[in-house]
């Protein structure tokens, strides 16, 4: 129906653009407003982190970018002239090189939490897909940015990491060709990695916006994964959920800022401080940590091939886990045996992870197998099983009766 | 409730710590059959308030000049840098004017050579990587711009490598042209030992013995990799503080909006 929308802001000028483009009275509606279970706990936090250090990763980029060059002759020094020559270039670029091992902690938090409190499971299908999404374009924009300051480890670790590519039959081949732009890692590799690095966080922005539109019309899980039965389960988004994301906004930003300024080559490899050299590799060729744990699940199998498939595969695995999962009940607090096993899964990224960052040798190809073995048998054959086994302990009647201790007052 | 907390603070720490640390060992340990120990020393840019010596590293860039810089290059810095380390900018001018760099070309279009301004890189022994590796035995003498980043162990390696030469034990095969170092990997080097007690005269007077100019170049190459550090750990510490402040009083604001929440 055409006309004016009928906007109660009372601010004129806001008024008269809400009548035309109701935007505000989204907003009210969508973070205002919007009915949030009251028992959130501070797991809840780490999709506002994300989003705030993905906006950090975006003001950070769009600076650098300014003052990089993709060229493989001029790369790795037009790096150091942004950290010594431009004003607050060290500072930029630190924030922007910490941000990114941030990232990733926040958000393997925040599957993690979707994990333990049955997050994915329906109605939020399609909302977990989508981060599974948002996670898969997060480590392309994460690997191709590590190559831009062409040091040792971003040109071998861009080297080994596209050869996996080989390892398809037939289509191998030219899928590698067609990621370096030539015959090997180059000038056109990087050029293009670093187009596609400055697009894919704008494409992140995206899918993160039908992340959030997805969970805005199913509504928020929450740590009992009961669904609110009523106003006095919920509590206005604002002020409640934007104070207590502030304050976990602010303890972020202390962790950040620590590594930034008191540490920030601790999370990276000496070797990206010596320009990158085709003709030298150096001993040990490891990813950076995020990557760690897919990468010993890549070597942990001695068929390339298949430990290509492993990986990918211990991705893909997550966006069939809805479907994988036969318990109806969501929360692991009502799963006394699910709840062990998944800390076990936990266990075993962490194990692949410090897997991954030594040679396949020993005890650690058994280690990883092991780990591997487990990551995946959570999934595949554990979570569907126990799902139908397990006796679930009795859920409560409602968020508020479990939260004070009362029984409903409308009962 | 308990439960998740106690692991998420499990898993934040597995995941700051364990799992770089153990990328750290995994590099430690990159010769399988003989780990070198890197003795840990004191440094002036030690810990969050540390920040380099500017005596040391002035000392040092006197090391850097009169001995390493006849093979090594020092390519990402300018003579104007050298304020960092509080030469003034007249006394930058002179040390700059001491050294011949290339001027671009005179009107004829060759090339043009002349003494240096505070704007000119830091003089290059070698023209190029070849001349470098023909004058030192086929070894490339690496940039040290970066140097002390660019190794594990950072400036206690470098600090060890410059005090490690020691004759080789009975029994080591050393390649000829070679020196012996207890801290390089594999422990023969293409670096005849660069320092020897008295070598060189300080300017301000200090005695120079093997273990005071090893720290002195150490430092000096800690600040050339990392200029922007004192600059960097005095921010650090206001923005903790700024961020410390506003969490708490954020955390006061939320224990008031939720009081009503039972
Ligand atoms: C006569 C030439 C020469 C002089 C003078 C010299 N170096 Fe070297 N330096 C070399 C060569 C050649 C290498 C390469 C060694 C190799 O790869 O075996 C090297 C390597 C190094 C390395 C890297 C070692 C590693 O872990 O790879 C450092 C650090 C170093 N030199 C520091 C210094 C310092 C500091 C000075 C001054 C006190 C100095 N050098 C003086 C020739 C020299
Ligand atoms: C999803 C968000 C992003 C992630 C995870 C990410 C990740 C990274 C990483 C890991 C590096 C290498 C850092 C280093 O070791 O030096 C990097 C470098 C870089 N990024 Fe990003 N980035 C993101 C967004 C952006 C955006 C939006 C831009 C530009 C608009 C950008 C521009 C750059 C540039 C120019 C570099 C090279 C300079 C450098 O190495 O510091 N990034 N990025």
């Amino acid at each position: 129906m055409a006309g004016l929308h009928k906007s109660e802001v009372t601010n004129p000028v806001l008024n008269w653009i809400d009548q035309r483009l109701p935007i505000v009275t989204m907003l009210q509606k969508e973070y205002g407003v919007f009915p949030t279970p009251r028992n959130f706990n501070y797991f809840w936090n780490f999709g506002a982190l994300a989003m705030v250090t993905l906006m950090g990763m975006i003001v950070t980029g769009i600076f650098l970018a300014m003052n990089y060059q993709p060229n493989a002759n001029l790369a790795f020094d037009s790096v150091q002239h942004i950290m010594r020559d431009v004003e607050y270039g060290w500072l930029i670029r630190y924030v922007h090189q910490n941000g990114a091992s941030m990232f990733f902690i926040v958000t393997y938090i925040h599957i993690y939490r979707g994990l333990y409190y049955g997050s994915y499971k329906a109605p939020r299908e399609l909302l977990w897909i989508l981060g599974v999404v948002i996670l898969l374009l997060m480590m392309a924009t994460a690997f191709m940015g590590y190559v831009l300051p062409w040091g040792q480890m971003s040109y071998w670790g861009a080297t080994v990491i596209t050869n996996l590519f080989s390892a398809f039959p037939v289509v191998g081949k030219y899928i590698v060709t067609l990621l370096w732009g030539g015959f090997s890692v180059d000038q056109p590799t990087l050029n293009r990695f670093f187009a596609l690095h400055y697009l894919l966080p704008f494409v992140l922005v995206g899918v993160i916006f039908l992340h959030i539109a997805a969970l805005h019309i199913v509504g928020s899980n929450n740590p009992l994964g009961i669904d609110p039965k009523g106003p006095q389960d919920t509590l206005p988004f604002h002020p409640y959920y934007t104070v207590k994301d502030s304050v976990g906004i602010c303890v972020f930003l202390m962790v950040w800022a620590a590594f930034v300024f008191f540490a920030p080559n601790f999370l990276g490899d000496p070797n990206n401080f010596i320009e990158a050299n085709p003709l030298q590799t150096p001993a040990d060729i490891v990813p950076e940590w995020y990557f760690l744990p897919y990468y010993a699940i890549l070597r942990s199998v001695p068929n390339k091939l298949l430990g290509v498939c492993l990986m990918f595969g211990s991705l893909l695995v997550l966006l069939v886990l809805p479907w994988l999962d036969t318990s109806r009940v969501r929360s692991c607090r009502f799963r006394p045996t699910y709840k062990w096993l998944l800390w076990l899964w936990v266990l075993s990224f962490i194990v692949l992870g410090v897997c991954g960052a030594h040679k396949p040798e020993g005890v650690w190809v058994v280690l990883s197998r092991l780990a591997t073995l487990y990551y995946f048998a959570h999934f595949l054959v554990i979570t569907p099983i126990l799902g139908k086994l397990e006796r679930p302990l009795p859920l409560p009647e409602s968020i508020t009766q479990a939260v004070t201790g009362r029984p409903l007052e409308n009962h | 409730m308990r439960a998740p907390r106690i692991f998420l603070a499990a898993i934040a720490a597995a995941g700051l710590f364990a799992l770089p640390a153990s990328v750290r060992a995994a590099d430690d340990h990159a010769p399988a059959h003989a780990p070198i120990k890197i003795p840990e020393q004191k440094w002036s840019f030690d810990g969050i308030f540390g920040t380099p010596d500017l005596a040391s590293a002035q000392r040092g860039f006197q090391v850097y000049s009169e001995v390493c810089s006849a093979c090594h290059s020092m390519r990402q810095l300018h003579y104007r840098d050298l304020t960092g380390i509080g030469f003034t900018p007249e006394q930058v001018k002179a040390i700059a004017s001491n050294f011949t760099v290339p001027q671009g070309t005179d009107d004829a279009g060759a090339p043009k050579e002349g003494p240096a301004t505070p704007a000119n890189m830091f003089r290059s022994p070698f023209p190029n990587d070849k001349a470098a590796r023909a004058a030192n035995n086929g070894a490339l003498p690496p940039d040290l711009s970066l140097i002390v980043n660019a190794r594990e162990g950072e400036a206690n390696y470098i600090y060890g490598l410059l005090t490690g030469y020691a004759e080789p034990p009975a029994g080591f095969k050393m390649q000829a042209g070679m020196s012996y170092n207890k801290m390089f990997e594999g422990h023969q080097i293409a670096m005849p030992k660069p320092l020897n007690d008295g070598q060189i005269a300080y300017i301000d007077g200090t005695p120079t013995s093997v273990d005071q100019m090893a720290r002195d170049v150490t430092t000096f190459l800690t600040w050339a990799a990392n200029p922007e550090m004192a600059e960097r750990k005095a921010m650090g510490v206001r923005v903790i503080l700024f961020l410390g402040l506003l969490a708490g009083v954020t955390y006061a604001v939320k224990r008031k909006i939720w009081a009503d929440v039972h």
